[in-house]
């Protein structure tokens, strides 16, 4: 439905009577309760939602819908190249020119991928006072 | 972040929007019921890369959206009473009642809090023994082991100054209530990806039986959302209809049984209205009588809340699906999520609000990298017209 | 809560339940999005009538005195915590009135410093900010040379609240300002966005999280100095701060009547940042930041004014972000990760945390 976000499970201990732990989100830690996956140790990812673990991501899955769509996307790529007249082309246009790259003018220029760049995670930049 | 970026990947993203252009060979339409993939497919624009003849019908998957009138009025009379501590997600807060809404009334005084788990308001009940704390559980069976488990906290804490407003809606239910209506347009479903890793996909057998349909549960990310579209896609194709997992990395076909245990230990089904749809039969879920004294509605003598709904509007029928937001005499007029008249408006995965967000119907149209485009710079007015007569011909 | 404001006539709306009109300050009118403007437009700018100027808003307001262009802007503080990752209330109130009126290619002069303090706040805590605001304008180059001080009893401030104005002096013909951009511009971040805005967030009672960042705050004088040297016909400048790259992004194409159109792929989000975004629903677009600058500059001039920012520290990670078309004027368009093309919004009001 909604908001159920995948991290990675950083420790395990008991509060009140219910299984908590701490998950980390890409950098976010925050606290979740994991009584709904007690098979859950630290290291494994599960999904999270308002709060409380609701399933444990299972990697070799993950894996191999991974490894299925990017292979799907080889094979479109061979039956594109056979494909003869009186068939449809898709309707999106391939990779054009990074944008920076076309307003500045260097063509060498690779535009950032949205991951964080070096650094970026970190203190602000500058020296700190 | 791992489990999340690679199924954003560009390149395969158009991969697979290629393949479901040279699978459909006919005119097909889908819907989705479910908040988070509505507000993907439009902020990635995912409908509008599929062939012309594939629509997608946004379904009543906002639990914000259908929650029904009466429960926000219960809610605003509740959180205006000053013995009490109201606490809720926080997409209620902005959703209109009969007069007003939480947020007005939290600016008038009332104390609202927004919380981000259930046990929170729990921790803040804990932390004001003297005052009353009220918890708005709303949601569908994906919230509802977490809400569940408020309750049951609650007794094993021995909390008195606990109680929950509650409002739950099944999914399976409103499927049915669709699939069985005479104007029905739907011939497939995308299933709810985290209400299925909760509740499993076997309820969902036999109305893909019944009514012929194929129904693939799917994730949330952009790629999730184009391979279960593909999948719907091939078993239309083939003339198949049974149910498939596109989510198989958090979903299993029994579902969370530890979660659905907890669910059925506090929770028993009921009849429950959804607004802008009316009465569906077994709907919902209410609080067990062994929960009673956790019920906010007989602790707060609220059931005889009157409300008032204008009959002309048409947030039922965009709930529904027959209607678009660009069917609304007030979308981007009278109605804007900084105003909004109705839930769907409110809720940031409601559809008008989706489409408001992504500029939908407001204004010159962008340029879209699909083949089908506006002209530039041409005025507000006519780019309003050409995409609301282009909804409609759909 | 005896008060009952009038219920608007259903019958003039097409939808259920329509709301009353709003007729009083709601929190979300201070965010920086479309309540904060329509707040100006529709209250404070009537008022204040022909004792203030028309035109569009800028950072800050740029003065003929005597044959001198002087700058002059002035901004309030009220952020809470007083003290979070990266900074304080006091480098805060320092760094945005320099940044204002550097974003106006004005360099700072001199700086006015006012409190309004809540009873019972201790000593250190104010000593404490003091001393930062002292740091802050020492590494601004610019003095504080006047102030006030108020108290209020208990509940009246929450803490500490604090206003800081300065004046600057606008050298050189520059003269970058909202309406200036033009279509075939480049639009140039100078690094990563979302730090300030989660930063506060993570330490904000109710929603706290760990995260290993801090916040942006910092001066962007020398930025500024570096962007007008390599364009001194820069057309925009402007830091996005409540409200996000979005909605300063918005109020540039509203004032210049152009469309702006980005890449996802170029905006720096750190890691973190995004995955507290994920977390809690939000944008990072619509994020608050401190210390970072956007530039629209002639097109030609794009790949030249990239260099001289990474050139200084506080623009290590500067890019192109995207460019100014005719196209769509007043709205600002993203190119997804994805491939599509959608509108960025401005932020409506007050970001509520998304839950379902």
């Amino acid at each position: 439905m909604c908001l159920g976000i995948p991290g990675k499970v950083v420790d395990v201990r008991d509060e009140d009577g219910l299984r908590m732990g701490r998950v980390d989100f890409g950098g976010v830690r925050k606290e979740a309760c994991l009584s709904y996956v007690p098979e859950v140790v630290p290291g494994d990812y599960v999904i999270v939602h308002v709060g409380f673990a609701i399933s444990h991501v299972d990697e070799e899955e993950a894996l191999r819908t991974l490894e299925l769509l990017s292979q799907m996307g080889d094979l479109v790529q061979q039956e594109l190249a056979t494909m003869g007249p009186g068939m449809t082309a898709p309707a999106v246009v391939d990779d054009p020119m990074p944008l920076g790259a076309a307003v500045a003018g260097r063509v060498d220029e690779a535009v950032p991928r949205h991951q964080a760049a070096p650094g970026a995670s970190a203190l602000r930049p500058g020296a700190r006072a | 972040m791992k489990y999340l970026d690679e199924y954003r990947d560009g390149a395969i993203a158009r991969k697979l929007v290629a393949e479901i252009h040279r699978v459909a060979t006919r005119p097909w339409t889908m819907m989705e019921v479910c908040g988070g993939q509505t507000h993907t497919i439009v902020k990635q624009g995912i409908d509008e890369m599929l062939p012309d003849g594939i629509r997608m019908i946004h379904g009543p998957g906002c639990p914000v959206c259908v929650t029904p009138l009466e429960q926000v009025d219960k809610a605003l009379a509740i959180a205006a009473d000053p013995r009490v501590i109201f606490t809720s997600y926080g997409d209620m807060l902005r959703v209109p009642g009969s007069t007003t809404d939480l947020l007005s009334l939290k600016a008038r005084g009332a104390d609202v809090r927004i919380v981000y788990s259930p046990l929170d308001a729990l921790r803040i009940a804990a932390a004001h023994p003297d005052r009353e704390v009220v918890f708005f559980a709303i949601g569908f069976e994906t919230t509802a082991p977490a809400n569940a488990m408020a309750a049951w906290q609650a007794r094993e804490l021995g909390l008195d100054n606990f109680s929950m407003l509650v409002s739950h809606v099944l999914v399976p239910p409103a499927m049915e209530a669709i699939l069985s209506s005479p104007s029905n347009q739907v011939q497939s479903f995308l299933a709810a990806g985290h209400v299925c890793a909760v509740m499993g996909w076997t309820e969902y057998e036999p109305i893909a039986a019944k009514y012929h349909v194929p129904i693939v549960v799917t994730g949330f990310e952009p790629l999730d959302l184009l391979e279960g579209i593909l999948m719907a896609v091939r078993q239309l194709e083939e003339g198949r209809a049974v149910v498939e997992n596109q989510y198989a990395r958090a979903v299993r076909r029994e579902g969370n049984r530890l979660a659905q245990e907890t669910v059925f230990r506090v929770f028993e089904i009921g009849d429950r209205t959804w607004r802008g749809i009316g009465e569906i039969p077994s709907s919902g879920y209410r609080l067990k009588p062994e929960f009673a004294r956790f019920d906010a509605e007989q602790r707060f003598l609220v059931a005889d809340i009157s409300t008032r709904e204008h009959p002309a509007c048409i947030a039922g029928e965009i709930l529904r699906g027959t209607k678009t937001p660009l069917d609304c005499t007030a979308y981007g007029v009278l109605c804007s999520p900084q105003r909004p008249l109705g839930a769907p408006m409110v809720s940031s995965e409601g559809t008008c609000a989706a489409f408001h967000a992504a500029g939908r119907g407001l204004g010159p149209a962008v340029r879209p990298l699909t083949v089908i485009g506006v002209p530039p710079g041409t005025s507000a007015d006519a780019g309003l017209q050409r995409a609301a007569s282009e909804a409609i011909a759909r | 809560m005896s008060e009952r404001s009038a219920a608007v006539d259903p019958l003039a709306a097409s939808c259920p339940a329509p709301l009353e009109e709003i007729d009083r300050v709601l929190l979300g009118h201070g965010s920086g999005g479309q309540l904060s403007a329509a707040l100006l437009r529709d209250v404070i700018g009537p008022a204040l009538g022909d004792a203030a100027p028309g035109g569009p808003l800028n950072d800050a307001a740029v003065l003929d005195v005597g044959g001198q262009r002087l700058a002059f802007t002035t901004d309030s503080f009220v952020v809470s915590p007083l003290v979070f990752p990266g900074g304080d209330i006091g480098e805060l109130a320092v760094n945005g009135t320099v940044n204002d009126l550097a974003m106006m290619g004005a360099e700072p002069v001199a700086l006015s410093l006012a409190y309004v303090i809540e009873e019972g706040l201790p000593f250190d805590e104010l000593r404490a900010i003091t001393e930062s605001v002292a740091r802050a304008a020492r590494r601004a180059g610019v003095r504080v040379v006047t102030g006030d001080t108020k108290v209020v009893g208990r509940g009246a401030a929450d803490r500490l609240f604090v206003n800081t104005a300065g004046i600057g002096l606008v050298a050189g013909g520059a003269a970058p300002a909202a309406d200036q951009a033009r279509p075939g511009d480049a639009v140039i971040l100078s690094g990563p966005i979302g730090l300030h805005g989660v930063a506060i967030m993570s330490v904000r009672e109710g929603l706290e999280f760990e995260v290993e960042i801090e916040s942006d705050t910092q001066p962007l004088a020398g930025l500024v100095a570096a962007v007008v040297a390599a364009a001194p016909d820069v057309h925009v400048l402007r830091d996005p701060t409540r409200g996000g790259v979005a909605s300063a992004l918005n109020e540039i194409a509203s004032a210049s009547a152009v469309g702006i159109e980005i890449e996802e792929s170029a905006i720096l989000v750190p890691g973190p940042v995004r995955a507290a975004c994920e977390m809690l629903g939000l944008d990072p677009l619509h994020v608050a930041n401190e210390g970072k600058c956007i530039a629209i500059v002639p097109g030609e001039r794009a790949a030249a004014v990239v260099d001289a920012m990474r050139a200084v520290p506080e623009g290590e990670e500067a890019a192109v972000v995207g460019r100014v078309v005719a196209d769509h004027p007043g709205m600002v368009a993203i190119r997804t990760l994805v491939g599509s093309m959608r509108i960025v919004d401005m932020l409506v009001g007050e970001q509520l945390p998304r839950i379902c």
